[in-house]
């Protein structure tokens, strides 16, 4: 089963990857392939593992203190473009282009 | 699926446009209503126009934030109001190779309200991942509880008056789906001039609770009684200070209308509500508009809407392109939370690792409901009584106060409270903390009433003038009005007759019957 169009349109929005060209495509369906064979194990009864560590990993704890925050200097180095300490970003969400109007999707599939 | 609520049923009503009326600012159980709401339930007979009636049905989403020292997942400050970005860790700010650590206070505050609110508590709860792009959630997720949140299955009884009659009280339930932890995001501040927005991580992270309620409800007196109570509740365990203006109670809601045994409409979300009074506003505005829209032959959309509060009117909200997909996952960061309780308590772990659900229970406070019965059952007040009571903050406790410390009975005392002094409170928008009357002046007031040296109307006459707040007791009020009633016999005596005298025919006729 190939992957409609559609689901990847969809995907390159939910995610922001870019799947380029037919090759990106393709490796993309052989990944759905290697996940799919987990079906053929038969799970019927088994609680789904959430770590392999299971029984021995126990979610730490920590006490209610304040131990980090105050180094707004540091962090405002990461940002390209800031004014008066805050960090900038467009107005919204920029959407991805329209299908028809995207450069890159799927070229030379 | 039969509708389950209140058998609110309403008609198609007049206009409510701008101008809805309202009572003053603060929450209220009997506030005036846009449309009437039949609570009777039962089916109703179609109005005038012959149109059927509409059963609304409103859920909430609420979100508390945490009444905690640090963050949900790290340690930096939760406070309101601070230097943009100074209450940010590396963590918050959603740099490589930083990890999630929980945050006991808030694990022990869900715990609380989920047991306050009935819950069953789930011993292992998971917390997952929520994907979404926007840039006041710099790791483009938020950690969630998706799959096994920590509480589920309780319920809310909440109280609303008939007929905008205090004395009908009537209770109701809501039931709550469940109780999960999640992070809050940043702020974003909008600057449409230069057309970009300003980022602010300082409330990326803090903790919140999401408390769902299921669709029970049917207007928006109903919800706002339910949210009035959810807060009075969260601000007694203490896990959440729940000032809605300060934005630590955030409540969406989500509204449709259908006919008697059809299924349920199409719903859309209101956000965008910032308080309580607001929130009955937007709900019976969203109402009618979708009945309206429905009844003109449209339909509704499954979108999502903000009210508009000087409108008074909900909007489609921009940027909300479509159904999102939030591709949920496990967290692989943390492991499942394990709660336990006396008979699954390991035996040999660092009690500082351990979380026990017996122990938080037996720990909880009362709960405004059982206050309310014991300040009843204890001064033989009314329960509409003690409601007003509890609705004021510090008010209960300005009544104890009072009575503590006069001999008049607490039937009288609650009259003097609920008439007179909030009635100045109101009149001048303050708090009780802020009266300038005290729990001291006025029991001594009340005491020179109770012993007789002044009348009833007097004893008004010095509240408004303790009321200024210059300092005077009452006593020194009294005698600089000479407002003492007389106690001599002989002087009563003597004013009675020259009234008598003085008016000879028509002590006659009263004598002759």
């Amino acid at each position: 089963q190939k992957v409609s169009v559609e689901v990847l349109d969809h995907l390159e929005h939910l995610a922001l990857v870019d799947f380029r060209d037919s090759e990106g495509v393709e490796r993309l369906q052989k990944a759905i392939q290697f996940a799919d064979q987990l079906h053929e194990v038969n799970t019927d009864g088994v609680e789904p593992m959430d770590s392999v560590l299971e029984d021995r990993w126990c979610l730490y704890l920590r006490e209610d203190d304040v131990t980090e925050g105050n180094c707004t200097k540091e962090l405002l180095e990461n940002a390209r473009e800031k004014v008066e300490e805050y960090f900038v970003a467009p107005p919204g969400n920029i959407p991805l282009p329209k299908l028809e109007e995207r450069e890159t999707f799927l070229q030379g599939s | 699926m039969a509708a389950r609520g209140c058998g609110g049923v309403w008609r198609r009503a007049r206009q409510c446009g701008a101008g809805l009326p309202g009572p003053g600012p603060g929450p209220f159980p009997c506030g005036q209503r846009a449309v009437a709401c039949n609570k009777r339930g039962g089916a109703v007979p179609a109005g005038k126009s012959g149109v059927a009636p509409w059963i609304p049905v409103v859920g909430l989403e609420i979100h508390a934030q945490i009444s905690s020292n640090s963050k949900l997942f790290s340690g930096s400050q939760v406070q309101f109001a601070a230097p943009p970005n100074s209450l940010v860790s590396f963590f918050d700010a959603s740099l490589p190779g930083t990890l999630p650590v929980l945050n006991r206070r808030c694990v022990e505050a869900a715990v609380m309200t989920g047991l306050a609110l009935n819950c069953s508590i789930n011993k292992k709860s998971l917390f997952d991942r929520k994907h979404y792009f926007y840039a006041d959630l710099p790791a483009g997720y938020q950690i969630t509880q998706q799959r096994v949140p920590i509480a589920v299955n309780g319920s809310l009884s909440y109280s609303l008056c008939i007929d905008n009659k205090m004395s009908q009280m009537v209770t109701k339930t809501v039931r709550i789906k469940q109780i999960q932890l999640e992070q809050d995001s940043g702020k974003s501040l909008h600057d449409d001039t230069r057309c970009q927005t300003l980022v602010d991580l300082n409330r990326a992270g803090v903790g919140l609770m999401e408390v769902v309620m299921e669709p029970d409800m049917c207007c928006g007196e109903e919800a706002a009684a339910a949210v009035r109570e959810l807060q009075l509740i969260l601000q007694t365990l203490g896990s959440s200070q729940a000032v809605m203006a300060e934005g630590q109670l955030r409540v969406d809601a989500n509204v449709s209308v259908h006919h008697p045994g059809e299924p349920y409409g199409v719903r859309t979300e209101v956000k965008n509500i910032n308080s309580i009074r607001f929130l009955a506003k937007a709900v019976d505005y969203e109402i009618q508009r979708q009945i309206e829209e429905l009844e003109n032959g449209g339909t509704i959309l499954n979108e999502t809407r903000a009210f508009d509060s000087k409108l008074g009117c909900t909007v489609p909200m921009r940027d909300k392109e479509g159904k999102q997909d939030y591709r949920f996952m496990p967290e692989p960061n943390l492991p499942p939370l394990i709660l336990y309780d006396t008979k699954s308590l390991p035996a040999n772990m660092n009690h500082q690792q351990v979380i026990n659900i017996d122990w938080i229970q037996e720990r909880l406070p009362d709960l405004p409901s059982v206050k309310r019965e014991k300040l009843v059952e204890q001064y033989g007040i009314l329960p509409e009584h003690s409601f007003t009571l509890l609705n004021e903050d510090g008010l209960a406790e300005f009544f104890e106060s009072v009575v503590k410390q006069t001999q008049m009975k607490p039937k009288k005392v609650i009259g003097w409270i609920l008439n007179d002094l909030l009635s100045y409170l109101k009149q001048h928008s303050l708090t009780v903390k802020e009266s300038p009357v005290s729990s001291f002046l006025l029991a001594d007031l009340l005491n020179l009433l109770e012993k007789k040296e002044i009348s009833s109307t007097a004893a008004k006459q010095v509240l408004a003038e303790l009321w200024k707040g210059e300092g005077k007791t009452p006593l020194e009020i009294v005698k600089e009005q000479k407002l003492e009633l007389l106690q001599d016999q002989k002087e009563l005596e003597q004013i009675c007759q020259a009234v008598i005298d003085g008016q000879e025919n028509e002590v006659i006729m009263m004598v002759l019957g």
